[in-house]
């Protein structure tokens, strides 16, 4: 072997002990959320607090990109109908696609740009300016003060912002469909109402509080771990966000998996 | 009473910490002097168990802290008061919740006996009505003493004080160091002091122990410590470039 391929391999190798290292850390981290869990929920104030951070500052960025959502759902859908598929079934389309998939998973990936960067962007100042070293000097455990709230808001918030974006998503594709595609507000309602079943709502429910608990963890996460000032901070948060993102994708694939194979299969 | 033995710590490739082996007695202020990373501060976070040593012991009141879980620990925390270099104020918080924060974690206080006691403590560093300003508008000095009155709010027996005086303008500098005389006085707690500041180390210490090189290299008062002929001591004291210590 050329002394190139042993550095690569060298390379690689510290690249998956340091990626396993990692998941053994974030393991660790959602332990210690368990474990300080009873104690954390007691102090419902900074609950609060964080979902109102999490949850009711987020509405608006979530009525906006539903609206469109559902606007452009209802686009794609009538021009992949033209000629095929009868206009009746718009409606079923757009509720299924939105309730299951789209509200869901946008509503996450939004929702973890904003808060996943918030949270570790506010951890990882506290942590450089030695706030969190502060609390464990106090005898106060950062994690129950910290990490519970902002985990619990935004397990609880994920699964409300999404009711409403499937909600606004409906209605973003019913106003196109009435009034740029030419189905009437009848033929809307009713191919809502053909298929719509309580399962594909659950899912997309279920999903959204897995995808709220990743974005909660990982903001945390690589808050905490920040180090080295201004420059430490901007890297925690971007990898706070991606790491959200990528991880809502792939969990989204294997909840998919098990609630339509397995749980909700008939 | 701390006793600390054989401290080692090694961070990346640098050996911070060691062997170090000191003595705090109690009710003394014991001033730890040194150049900037010779690990004074980091000396103040395994005494206080932020971080975790390599190899050697550390006692508080006879009580091993070094691999204690984390509530026991915490009793031993609780104990204790520091005081950050930058003060490590909680932002999102007001001054008086800052120093509210531990009352309300650790004790049954009732609301009122709270405000009291944050009142009494805030009066006890010079300052009064700030309760409900946030940390972000206070000047430096301030935000020190706001940091001071957090470390005392639960009368602890130690506060571990880290370069109380960096960055601070002298008048400031010289109010900070009659707040810790003032406080050792007042409730005979122990302190330790980490700094580089010979004013501020003469002006507040009992006893004087100059780290370098991961060790302890000289341990005495004040005046010991000015008289000394240990060239390192001699140095470091003076303030000079030349002499065996080399500028990095």
């Amino acid at each position: 072997m050329t002394d190139l391929t042993l550095r690569g391999y060298e390379y690689l190798r510290q690249q998956v002990l340091e990626a396993i290292a990692e998941v053994g850390r974030i393991f660790l981290m959602v332990l210690e959320t368990l474990r300080s869990l009873g104690r954390g929920l007691r102090a419902g104030g900074l609950i609060v607090d964080q979902m109102n951070a999490i949850g009711v500052q987020s509405l608006m960025l979530v009525f906006i990109v539903s609206l469109f959502t559902g606007a452009v759902a209802a686009v794609q859908a009538a021009y992949q109908f033209s000629n095929v598929v009868p206009l009746k079934f718009l409606g079923s389309v757009i509720l299924r696609s939105v309730i299951i998939e789209l509200g869901p998973v946008l509503t996450a990936l939004i929702v973890g740009g904003r808060v996943g960067a918030s949270i570790a962007a506010e951890l990882g100042t506290m942590r450089v300016t030695e706030q969190i070293d502060a609390l464990e000097a106090m005898a106060i455990n950062p994690v129950r003060y910290l990490v519970v709230p902002r985990v619990v808001a935004a397990i609880v918030m994920l699964p409300v912002l999404t009711v409403l974006s499937d909600a606004i998503g409906v209605m973003g594709g019913y106003v196109v469909a009435v009034t740029s595609i030419g189905v009437s507000t009848h033929t809307y309602v009713t191919g809502l109402k053909q298929f719509f079943f309580t399962k594909d709502l659950m899912s997309g429910l279920i999903k959204s509080l897995f995808f709220g608990g990743i974005i909660g963890w990982m903001g945390c996460y690589y808050g905490f771990r920040t180090e080295g000032g201004a420059e430490g901070v901007g890297v925690a948060t971007t990898r706070a966000v991606v790491a959200s993102c990528v991880l809502v994708l792939i969990s989204d694939y294997v909840l998919a998996n098990v609630l339509f194979r397995f749980i909700f299969a008939s | 009473m701390i006793r600390i033995r054989g401290l080692r710590k090694q961070l990346g490739q640098k050996r911070v910490l060691d062997g170090v082996d000191l003595d705090i007695p109690t009710g003394k202020t014991v001033v730890v002097i040194g150049r900037s990373g010779t690990g004074k501060s980091v000396l103040l976070k395994h005494i206080i168990g932020l971080m975790r040593p390599d190899a050697g012991t550390i006692e508080v009141d006879g009580q091993p802290v070094v691999g204690l879980r984390e509530r026991e620990l915490n009793e031993v925390r609780k104990r204790f008061g520091l005081l950050f270099q930058g003060a490590a104020l909680f932002d999102s918080l007001t001054v008086g919740e800052n120093v509210a924060l531990p009352l309300r974690e650790h004790t049954r206080f009732t609301g009122e006996q709270i405000e009291q006691r944050v009142a009494e403590r805030l009066e006890w560093v010079g300052l009064k009505d700030i309760e409900d300003m946030k940390p972000a508008s206070l000047s430096g000095g301030m935000r020190k003493r706001v940091g001071l009155a957090r470390a005392i709010a639960m009368d602890p027996a130690y506060i571990l004080y880290d370069e109380p005086t960096t960055g601070l303008d002298p008048i400031m500098a010289d109010v900070i160091n009659r707040l810790i005389r003032s406080l050792q006085q007042r409730t005979g707690v122990t302190g330790v002091v980490v700094t580089h500041d010979m004013g501020s180390a003469y002006h507040v210490g009992d006893e004087l122990a100059m780290l370098h090189e991961g060790r302890v290299v000289f341990t005495g008062t004040p005046d010991e410590a000015r008289q000394t002929r240990d060239p390192l001591v001699r140095q470091f004291i003076e303030g000079s470039s030349e002499g065996p210590i080399k500028p990095l």
